[in-house]
């Protein structure tokens, strides 16, 4: 008899259970509702972790299943919420311009409205023109489909340049990095059009919904995005739970051996690849309004770079690990570095959490990493008695898949 | 009791009487021995107290042109406003000032002093800044022949600094008295550039343009070019034949559009300003009236062609400025010729000048290709020096260390710290080196032992888990040193350039670090070649079993590669902090780079990573050459260049091939 799909995936149902509850519960805390026991701000904080959770978790359907180490797909979230960015940024200021013009005895034209947009926008890098990549920012719709469209361009042309030559390893996650480093470096000119180092800012003002506080909007931003969240792990799971995901993970194992079995493998990383990048590209367009403010350095590398150690702390391979990984560390990063862990006195120094948070973040990753390679995932292991094997002895073949000593003389 | 206790006693009274007759004879008896120079004053003093600059001139003149020997010091006090008239006489002095009421008062022709004098008592001559100007070049004969070499040379300078026409003839007539050798050639050098930009007649002028037209450096270049700027300019009719015209321009040609001439035929009022949307709006705001402006509803004024039509009414009633129509301007256009016109009046001198210039330019572009190509080697080189050490981590072991990038740092704070406890920075920097060696060998080691060795088949995880190792060092560096840049100061003796001509020149430091990095490259080169340790590390690589049955210790000849390959980055950290600014984030500027350099270069292969280091150092420098304002863009580039690269020789420019290539 044919399973449904939940009970193929009992962790949907949990997951799906958990998210609903951490709204909900968030919800009826929120200033929106009026209790106040969780302020605007950490609702914000919550919504935003939500956003990265599902960017960890496009992190981990390229990494942990496909094995491509991406150290790129901060630049793919960045690029969302770019794309959603200039939208807000362009009808909020064309508010406040014709909010402006209007007081004028003549009624503006169209062309003097566009004028003082541009003025206002791009005054601060000594322009007042709008570049063409700007040409679609006063459409909602059209903007929000750039938010998939430009991410998956991208990903779809330096996955194919990059799979189509073999690049794989660490050398595709070298590539990867060099990637989002030319992206960065590129936006923080002043004439890329994106307004150089100011990037976008007052992104938090919604255009239209003017009048909602600013603690409601932040709890409809919550639910979108734990929306979004839900929607993106059913699709990772179902991902990863057919046949696609069987040769996925195969290529993660050993791409040769599935490439020989005649799947094209180059295709399949490249679905991945650009799929994870529209996720990720979702995730930036409902972070940074949340956010207010997003500028180059958002996509440094070395953003990219968390993302892959938020997966790895919560488990690289199983989708609730990453979400558990981001939501972890990217919460308890933000208590330590927000000044409200309480410094450790040692006697003769005394620990400021501030300062040394990002010791104890890098040494316990490289403990993880040796140690505990399954991360904070590995501890439902533990709940459910799942055990991996076993296995003594110096491998007996050319890999590690071959028998090792012990077993063979069992 | 005295009868006049108030007058003393009668010689009192005497030497009293005799005091005020000596007050009353003063006058005379100075003038009764004025010197020449004063004299000279006196003669001019009316002018010299009026203190204009429009009459000054002859009592300069006078002064410059006595042959007097104290005429240089006048001249000097005039200028530095220390010449004082006295009241009671008319006579000029020095003055010095004693305090601020009273000055001691120096004859200019003995030098002696004639006494301190109150404040009030004097009047002081304060040139205005023309007059000063004008001494100046009064006093440059005087400089150019001075005694003094030092002086001579400020004199030459100043000039070089700020050349004037009248400083010509004084620099002429100081050359053939000059007997330094080195201030002679200066003086005629500057002698031929004054000759260029204000020489008389033409003969002498373009005769001094040829003379120098082979030279490259920067005071010819700055000496010709004002020679030939031009500017735009339109003429009623066909252009005259008494300017010297550099180009004649044809309106809507490539470059002078037709706009460009109507607006440069506004800009010399020769046709009306066109109304521009702002001037449409403005108006049609003054005449809004009952709701209407122009007899158009206001409402619908948002439409920019409801705005013009009700624009042209207000036109036609007189209320605003006409449109110009695309036919006057057209005529307006025609009615006129338009050229760039040399400010230099002499077609002749404009003529060699621009030949003069044009062959410089060609001379300058090959020096700059030179000095473009320096620029790239010495990039080049500090790409190579950071890639070294991961050329022997990466590309012979095998070995992802994202924390490569922090043993530079960490090699570049150890120089800084050393820098601290021994002060003689030649010194510091010899001991610098090795300790920067040990640091990071230990560190390397340290590393390779806790954490890499147990990932040696797993290469992703070893890049996350060094890159770990990353923050945690970048954010120790930030709480032990701060977030501020520390000084890593170079020897003296590095200091300054080495300087071709005005084009090429090349830092010291810089030719330090390609000479280290040519060192770094034997050494590799022999370590890997010639020692036993190379062997093993090789062996080790291309099959771990079998060098391990052929006596081989794996474990200790990865510890000790790994650690020679960190030590090397500690010793490319002090080199790279002797010219950038030494701070936590120094490495992981240029870790990707760094990578980049060997995978472009090909794993595996030092000569690899030195063309990689070369394509890298070369490309960015060229695109930096073609966009010179902007190096970021000049980074982004060279990434997408080498994400293309890649595309082609995905095994980088150097390939191993066969069973040396591993896999």
């Amino acid at each position: 008899m044919q399973k449904t799909f939940v009970s193929r995936n009992p962790s949907v149902l949990i997951f799906l259970a958990a998210l609903g509850l951490f709204t909900l519960f968030v919800t009826i805390g929120s200033e929106a509702v009026g209790t106040g026991l969780i302020s605007t701000s950490f609702v914000k904080t919550l919504g935003k972790t939500l956003c990265l959770c599902l960017a960890a978790l496009a992190m981990d359907l390229v990494w942990g299943y496909c094995g491509i180490l991406s150290l790129g797909h901060f630049a793919f979230f960045g690029l969302g919420g770019y794309m959603v960015g200039m939208w807000l940024m362009y009808e909020r200021t064309r508010d406040i311009v014709t909010g402006a013009l209007a007081e004028a005895p003549i009624p503006p034209t169209d062309q003097e409205i566009v004028d003082a947009i541009g003025t206002q926008i791009f005054g601060v890098v000594g322009s007042n023109e709008f570049p063409l990549i700007w040409s679609l920012a006063d459409s909602l719709v059209l903007q929000l489909m750039l938010v998939v469209l430009v991410p998956g361009l991208l990903a779809l042309v330096f996955g194919w340049l990059a799979f189509r030559s073999r690049v794989t390893g660490v050398y595709l996650s070298i590539l990867t990095q060099a990637m989002t480093l030319a992206l960065a470096l590129y936006l923080f000119q002043n004439d890329s059009g994106l307004r150089g180092n100011n990037g976008l800012s007052g992104l938090q003002n919604i255009p239209g919904l003017e009048t909602v506080p600013q603690s409601v909007l932040s709890v409809w931003f919550l639910w979108a995005s734990a929306l979004a969240l839900a929607l993106g792990y059913l699709l990772a799971v179902f991902i990863t739970e057919g046949k696609f995901g069987s040769v996925i993970r195969g290529i993660r194992d050993d791409e040769a051996r599935v490439r020989f079995l005649g799947y094209p493998v180059e295709a399949y990383k490249l679905v991945i690849f650009a799929a994870t990048a529209c996720i990720a590209g979702i995730a930036g367009a409902l972070y940074y309004p949340q956010a207010g403010i997003i500028n180059p350095a958002e996509i440094a590398p070395i953003a990219s770079i968390y993302l892959a150690v938020w997966v790895a702390i919560g488990g690289r391979g199983r989708l609730y690990g990453a979400v558990i990984g981001a939501a972890f560390v990217s919460l308890v990063s933000s208590w330590f570095t927000g000044g409200q862990a309480p410094d450790l006195p040692l006697g003769f120094y005394t620990v400021k959490w501030v300062d040394w948070w990002l010791v104890l973040l890098g040494l316990s990753f490289v403990l993880v990493t040796l140690f505990a390679p399954k991360g904070l995932g590995g501890l439902v292991d533990l709940w459910t008695n799942r055990r991996s094997p076993d296995r003594h002895g110096a491998d007996l073949g050319p890999g590690p898949g071959a028998l090792r000593e012990q077993e063979a003389a069992e | 009791m005295r009868p006049f206790p108030l007058l003393g006693t009668p010689e009192q009274m005497l030497r009293l009487i005799m005091a005020g007759l000596m007050l009353l004879a003063l006058p005379f008896a100075v003038s009764a021995q004025e010197g020449p120079m004063q004299a000279l004053l006196q003669d001019h003093a009316e002018i010299i107290v009026k203190n204009s600059r429009k009459t000054i001139g002859p009592a300069i003149d006078a002064v410059a042109a006595s042959g007097l020997p104290q005429a240089q010091d006048v001249l000097q006090a005039w200028q530095a406003k220390e010449i004082w008239q006295r009241k009671s006489d008319g006579l000029f002095f020095r003055g010095e000032k004693l305090d601020s009421k009273t000055y001691r008062l120096l004859d200019f022709d003995s030098g002696a002093d004639t006494g301190t004098f109150p404040k009030n008592e004097l009047k002081q001559i304060k040139p205005n800044s023309g007059i000063r100007a004008l001494i100046g070049t009064a006093l440059v004969q005087f400089q150019l022949t001075d005694p003094d070499p030092a002086r001579r040379s400020a004199a030459l300078t100043s000039l070089e600094r700020d050349p004037e026409a009248a400083a010509l003839a004084p620099l002429r007539a100081s050359i053939d008295g000059e007997d330094d050798a080195a201030l002679k050639a200066r003086k005629l050098r500057l002698e031929r550039l004054l000759t260029m930009a204000f020489g008389q007649g033409d003969a002498e002028r373009v005769a001094a343009i040829r003379s120098m037209s082979g030279d490259l450096s920067v005071d010819v270049r700055a000496t010709l070019n004002p020679l030939v700027t031009s500017t735009r300019r339109a003429f009623a009719g066909a252009l005259p034949r008494d300017v010297n015209i550099a180009k004649a321009l044809k309106p809507g040609s490539e470059g002078f559009t037709q706009a460009d001439a109507y607006a440069l035929l506004v800009t010399q009022s020769r046709a009306p300003a066109q109304v521009t949307a702002a001037e449409v709006r403005d108006a049609l705001a003054q005449n809004i009236s009952g709701g209407r402006a122009g007899g158009i509803p206001v409402a619908q004024l948002s439409d920019p062609a409801r705005r013009l039509e009700a624009y042209d009414v207000l036109a036609e009633g007189g209320l605003a400025p006409p449109r110009v129509s695309p036919r006057q301007k057209a005529e307006a256009i025609a009615a006129h010729s338009f050229a760039d016109v040399y400010t230099e009046p002499s077609a002749a001198v404009t003529a060699a000048a621009e030949q003069a210039l044009k062959g410089i330019s060609t001379r300058v572009a090959v020096s700059q290709a030179a000095d473009l190509t320096l620029d790239a080697l010495s990039l080049a080189s500090i790409y190579f020096l950071a890639a070294i050490g991961l050329a022997i981590t990466f590309g012979v072991m095998g070995v992802i260390n994202m924390a490569h990038g922090e043993f530079i740092m960490m090699g570049a704070y150890t120089g800084y710290v050393v820098q601290q406890i021994i002060p003689n920075h030649t010194l510091s920097i010899i001991v610098a080196i090795p300790m920067a060696f040990a640091v990071t060998f230990a560190a390397g080691v340290a590393l390779e032992r806790l954490v890499i060795r147990w990932l040696y088949n797993r290469p992703l995880e070893t890049l996350l888990a060094t890159f770990g190792i990353s923050i945690a060092l970048q954010q120790l560096a930030k709480n032990i040193f701060g977030t501020q840049a520390r000084p890593l100061t170079s020897p003296g003796w590095l200091d300054g350039a080495w300087v071709v001509n005005d084009v090429i020149s090349i830092s010291y430091i810089r030719i330090a670090i390609f000479v280290l990095a040519l060192i770094f490259l034997g050494v590799f080169l022999f370590i890997m070649n010639r020692t036993r340790l190379g062997l093993e590390t090789r062996a080790v690589t291309q099959n771990r079993r079998m060098a391990a049955s052929m006596g081989i210790n794996p474990d200790k000849v990865n510890m000790l590669t790994f650690g020679i390959g960190s030590g090397i980055a500690g010793i490319a950290g002090v080199a790279i902090g002797l010219f950038a600014k030494v701070t936590s984030e120094l490495g992981s500027d240029y870790i990707v780079q760094s990578f980049m350099t060997v995978v472009v270069g090909g794993v595996g292969n030092i000569w690899g990573t030195l063309a990689g280091a070369a394509m890298i150092g070369f490309f960015q420098k060229g695109i930096e050459w073609l966009n010179p304002s902007n190096t970021l863009a000049a980074q982004t580039y060279m990434i997408i260049f080498i994400i293309l690269f890649i595309q082609f020789r995905p095994r980088g420019i150097v390939a191993l091939r066969g069973r040396a290539a591993g896999d």
